[in-house]
């Protein structure tokens, strides 16, 4: 069918027409293929129509069915369900579907399925669903616990996945492969038919693995539908006056703060992002400290900010009343607002993919230029500036690595159908096996998924009680209504930190915060959050009260968590940085780079003192101080990494001689440090960087376990091992509350064997260690020149991890002194 | 390194044992904390699998520490069990009945809530507040208000399930389960290895041995 010649074409360009809008190339591709029935992935950045590739698509595809009653016909079912990851995302899509809904007049009614949904609404959906229901991943597997939940899904036609890139490397993107598992399969019972699945991206290293995770179910091939929409960025670094030669993290961008001011004032509306929500409210402070006059004009937006203020802030960046807003990542995702002319990233982004969707922020005409300042939090970061523009000009973009063999996901998700319908295990298996998650999934894995669920794995037969899933004629259900409620409270795979609320004793919520910060206060405490000074006053049941201060001095919070490591690529483009720098001392390169010039005595003195690596080589510093011995190591691969290669390093040394270490380590690389010499020398070095036996010894080094244990607190809480009580049981639930780290402990003895500390172990291996970067990194190291040198006083590239790991011990304003002392000592 | 060590209150000889016991030698007594018998039984009955393994461990344990002490009397500073009744808890009086000569008393903890029939057929006497034997008097938790003890009595007592933390170099640092003595009480640690622990820190002329896997360590300040 050829898309022109349809009556739903011309009834949409007609209505765009009239607009004075013309679709554009790779719409109209996209509307082709809905057409013809197919599935795929849609790649465009935000801003520039890709919501109505799909969204028209599916209302083209409609009234094509529909040619002469579509105004009259309402589909009265579920037509299209559009899974987006952002809550807040829901309402303006919606509102802007609505509206062409109404220009065109088809009879849709616009539904939207969340946490914020009340049970009228809900109770309303289900007695006629919508015809388009947009929904939240976690939201759509609570339809799956409902009852006949099949009858829902048997005339949809279009499952479109919105940020499918946001989605993919996490947990909630297993949830999607599994709903749309489930979905296509009990439409294909019930009346013969799949619906197409549409997925939509911005840009990532791995789009067609990307476009095989999601259509993995269909069992299609599927096709790619690109926007070749070239957007220029343009990056400019804002310098210190001074570089310092001995940098440190995070004091520097403060001490720049007066520089945002006349880049603030020249821009319509200016996004300043910061990495982490304590240090958002430092800037957010520290911006109105020195320019008073942006009272008013300034907000501050982050996680654990009230929902309502932030949508207060949302709103008025939409309308162009607020000159500038201080956010992290909470505003990386969601529509876009137009008035947003500049944007500026203070310290590293950690990846290229972050920092281009952060300036893709700015400058949304179709024509118009992404501006994007570079705030160094250190001067080193100097360099990743550098790094980054190299990386955007190659399209060095990182790839969203999707999650395998999930087992506390599979876990949830049997539970979530026990308490609908019941399933019937050899069925579920066929259709995970489709999955990409599960498709490694072995017929022993799972009977011991079904055998922990059914009968609660290890038990002692005749003394047990055990009590979830029962059989019925093959069919598992849980039947008890008790333990289903508890299940659809914990349905989801964000697990937070416990948080508590924070509200005012006169009455009003301000925002939340992590329960560990508020138990280390004491009354009369001043505290900031949400801009604000706050004094502590008590807390009682999960609440922390606070009154207003005027105090000039507070403490700032910090939530724990959401460090992003360094990305590989970034990390391969900053070793080849420094390599470049030759380039710009020796003789001056084509294209000096400022950022390099800037760095020049920092090198100059890094150089005198010990050595600047290239970027086939790898610097290890062996420097002796009063604390001890010290040995410096630069991977430029990510704290991660760093963490890792640390523990790996310690065991295989202890090896060679009993010795104890401390560890400390940064984005650049890391720190050993112990009470006696360090045995590393050109002898043993290559064989103390070796990839064999990698996997043994990360199971030796004493962190693999610890960090399994850090890993096991989601995993359990995902898997149901850790029941967070229901609202109105407290006491009782007190009863059944077990610590992740006890719950470790008790696995780990007497069932090691048990999936989901497995899982924690796997997970470890891939995310918490990187463990193919880290193999990959070794490897590197293999063919590298390994240059070790003894400086007689630190260098500037250890200097940043030394300060780092002195942090946890002084409280701030100490540690900028001894700090500030031994700038000077080095300095002389 | 050591399983066991001995320490003396008053004149009373006393051993602390890894497996979290403390043993009384002048009145053969072994003295336990926080049993919470059923609690994984509790934790399956909702559907949560834990392994029950860790609770016939327990009761092995238990066995074991009497044997080898030739205890004549058991004394539980309360949560001998940890809810409602369960399957579990027929475990628990199969193991009762095979150590018939044995005197059992249970200073009743705020989890101990079966019927008192129960804690008869079970053949264990109850106190509700507390038991006073020579100079020691036991309680569940020594923070309620109204424990008092008289001039020159010692008390030991449990609920709090205390552990300490032991820093090594480099800021690494491990928690332990301990036993913890102050000038006037005792706090054991919780007998069940399905129990979290609560951080003390003990001040000057105050002890603390960690339980560190089979040994038992006096930690000094």
């Amino acid at each position: 069918m050829n898309l022109q010649q349809t009556k739903g074409y011309s009834v949409v360009s007609n209505w765009l027409l009239s607009k004075d809008f013309r679709p554009f190339l790779f719409q109209e591709q996209a509307w082709q293929h809905i057409i013809n029935h197919k599935s795929g992935l849609v790649n465009a950045p935000t801003g520039c129509g890709k919501t109505f590739s799909v969204f028209l698509g599916a209302v083209i595809d409609f009234i094509n069915h529909h040619p002469d009653d579509y105004k009259s016909n309402p589909g009265k079912k579920l037509q299209l369900l559009w899974i987006t990851p952002l809550r807040a995302l829901a309402k303006d899509i919606g509102r802007a579907m609505e509206e062409v809904i109404e220009e065109l007049g088809i009879g849709w009614k616009v539904g939207i399925r969340n946490g914020d949904t009340d049970t009228a609404e809900r109770a309303r959906q289900k007695k006629q669903m919508p015809e388009l229901l947009i929904i939240t991943p976690e939201s759509l597997h609570l339809l799956l616990a409902q009852k006949e939940y099949a009858e829902t899904f048997r005339s949809l036609k279009i499952i479109a996945v919105d940020e499918w890139h946001e989605l993919i490397g996490s947990k909630r993107g297993v949830q999607v492969e599994l709903a749309i598992s489930r979905i296509v399969s009990s439409q294909w019972l019930l009346v013969n038919k799949k619906p197409s699945v549409w997925g939509i991206s911005a840009t990532i290293g791995n789009l067609e693995e990307a476009k095989d995770v999601l259509l993995s179910p269909l069992q299609q091939e599927g096709v790619i539908v690109k926007a070749d929409m070239d957007k220029e960025i343009e990056v400019e670094s804002i310098f210190p006056d001074e570089i310092e030669k001995y940098p440190w993290a995070g004091h520097l961008g403060i001490k720049l703060a007066h520089k945002l001011i006349p880049i603030i004032e020249q821009s319509r509306t200016t996004l300043i992002f910061i990495n982490t929500r304590g240090m958002s409210e430092t800037w957010y402070q520290t911006l109105l400290d020195i320019h008073p006059g942006l009272a008013g004009s300034i907000a501050l937006h982050h996680g654990s900010v009230d929902m309502e203020l932030r949508t207060w802030v949302e709103e008025n960046l939409h309308s162009g009343r607020l000159k500038a807003v201080v956010c992290t990542a909470s505003l990386d995702l969601g529509v876009d607002f137009r008035p947003v002319e500049t944007v500026i990233q203070v310290g590293s982004p950690k990846g290229v993919a972050r920092f281009l969707q952060r300036a893709g922020r700015s400058g949304h005409s179709p024509d118009a230029v992404s501006k994007i300042f570079f705030l160094p939090t250190h001067s080193l970061e100097l360099a990743e500036a550098a790094a980054l523009k190299k990386a955007i000009k190659e399209k060095m973009i990182e790839s969203r690595m999707p999650m395998l063999l999930c087992y506390d996901v599979l876990i949830q998700y049997l539970n979530t159908l026990a308490i609908s319908d019941g399933f019937v295990p050899e069925q579920i298996f066929r259709e995970i096996k489709r999955t990409y998650c599960y498709r490694e999934l072995v017929p022993e894995e799972w009977e011991q998924l079904i055998h922990f669920i059914s009968s609660g794995g290890k038990a002692l037969y005749q003394y047990d009680d055990y009590k979830k899933t029962e059989i019925e004629d093959g069919i598992y259900k849980i039947k008890s209504r008790k333990l289903a409620m508890r299940h659809r409270l914990h349905i989801g795979t964000i697990v937070s930190e416990s948080m508590m609320k924070v509200r005012f004793i006169s009455g009003g919520y301000v925002g939340v915060i992590e329960e560990w910060f508020i138990s280390r206060l004491e009354p009369g405490d001043v505290f900031t959050l949400a801009g604000r000074n706050l004094e502590y006053v008590m807390c009682k049941e999960m609440t922390a009260y606070v009154k207003k201060s005027n105090a000039k001095k507070s403490k700032v919070p910090s939530w724990q968590g959401g460090r992003m490591p360094l990305s590989a690529n970034l990390g391969k483009k900053l070793r080849e940085t420094l390599d470049r720098r030759m380039e710009v001392s020796n003789q001056g390169s084509n294209e000096p780079e400022a950022e390099l010039l800037a760095l020049e005595p920092l090198f100059d003195l890094q150089e005198k003192v010990s050595h600047v690596p290239k970027q086939h080589e790898l610097l290890i510093e062996q420097i002796e101080t009063k604390d001890g011995f010290h040995l410096f190591v630069y991977p430029f691969e990510g704290r991660l990494v760093h963490e890792a290669m640390a523990a790996i390093l310690a065991w295989r040394i202890s090896r060679i001689r009993p010795i104890t270490f401390s560890f400390a380590m940064n984005d650049y690389g890391f720190e050993l440090l112990s009470d006696q010499p360090i045995p590393v020398d050109d002898s043993n070095v290559y064989e103390l960087f070796s990839p064999a036996n990698l996997l043994a010894d990360i199971q030796r080094s004493v962190n693999s376990t610890e960090m399994a244990k850090r890993k096991f607190r989601d995993i359990a809480a995902i898997g149901g091992l850790i029941f967070q009580g229901m609202p109105g049981e407290k006491k009782k639930a007190r009863h059944l509350q077990a610590s992740a780290s006890l719950l470790f402990s008790v696995f780990s003895e007497y069932e090691p064997e048990n999936v989901l500390l497995r899982q924690s172990y796997q997970e470890v291996l891939d995310q918490q260690m990187e463990e193919v970067r880290l193999r990959d990194m070794l490897q590197r190291i293999q063919h590298s020149k390994i240059v070790i040198t003894f400086p007689q006083q630190l260098t500037p590239f250890c200097f940043p991890i030394k300060v780092d790991s002195m942090r946890e011990d002084l409280s701030s304003e100490k540690l900028e002194d001894r700090v500030k002392k031994m700038q000077v000592q080095l300095e002389k | 390194m050591a399983a066991y060590l001995s320490h003396i209150v008053g004149e009373e000889h006393l051993v602390v044992s890894a497996e979290r016991t403390l043993f009384w030698e002048n009145e053969s007594t072994l003295i336990v904390a926080d049993l919470h018998a059923g609690k994984t039984g509790h934790f399956r009955k909702a559907g949560i699998g834990i392994p029950q393994q860790v609770y016939k461990d327990d009761l092995h344990r238990l066995l074991t520490q009497i044997l080898f002490f030739k205890a004549e009397r058991l004394i539980i500073v309360g949560d001998l069990t940890h809810s409602l009744i369960n399957k579990e808890m027929d475990l628990f009086r199969k193991w009762r009945k095979d150590f018939s000569t044995l005197d059992v008393h249970l200073v009743k903890g705020n989890h101990d809530i079966l019927e008192d029939t129960w804690y008869s057929e079970a053949d264990i006497t109850v106190s509700h507040k507390e038991l006073l034997l020579k100079k020691f008097l036991f309680v569940h938790d020594v923070e309620t208000d109204n424990i008092t003890a008289a001039k020159g009595q010692y008390i030991f007592s449990g609920h709090l399930h205390p552990g300490i933390i032991i820093r090594g170099k480099g800021r690494q640092s491990l928690r332990f389960p301990c036993f913890y003595f102050t000038k006037n009480f005792c706090v054991l640690p919780a007998f069940s290895r399905f129990t979290g622990t609560y951080l003390v820190e003990p001040g000057k002329d105050e002890h603390a041995f960690a339980v560190i896997e089979k040994d038992i360590v006096p930690i000094n300040r």
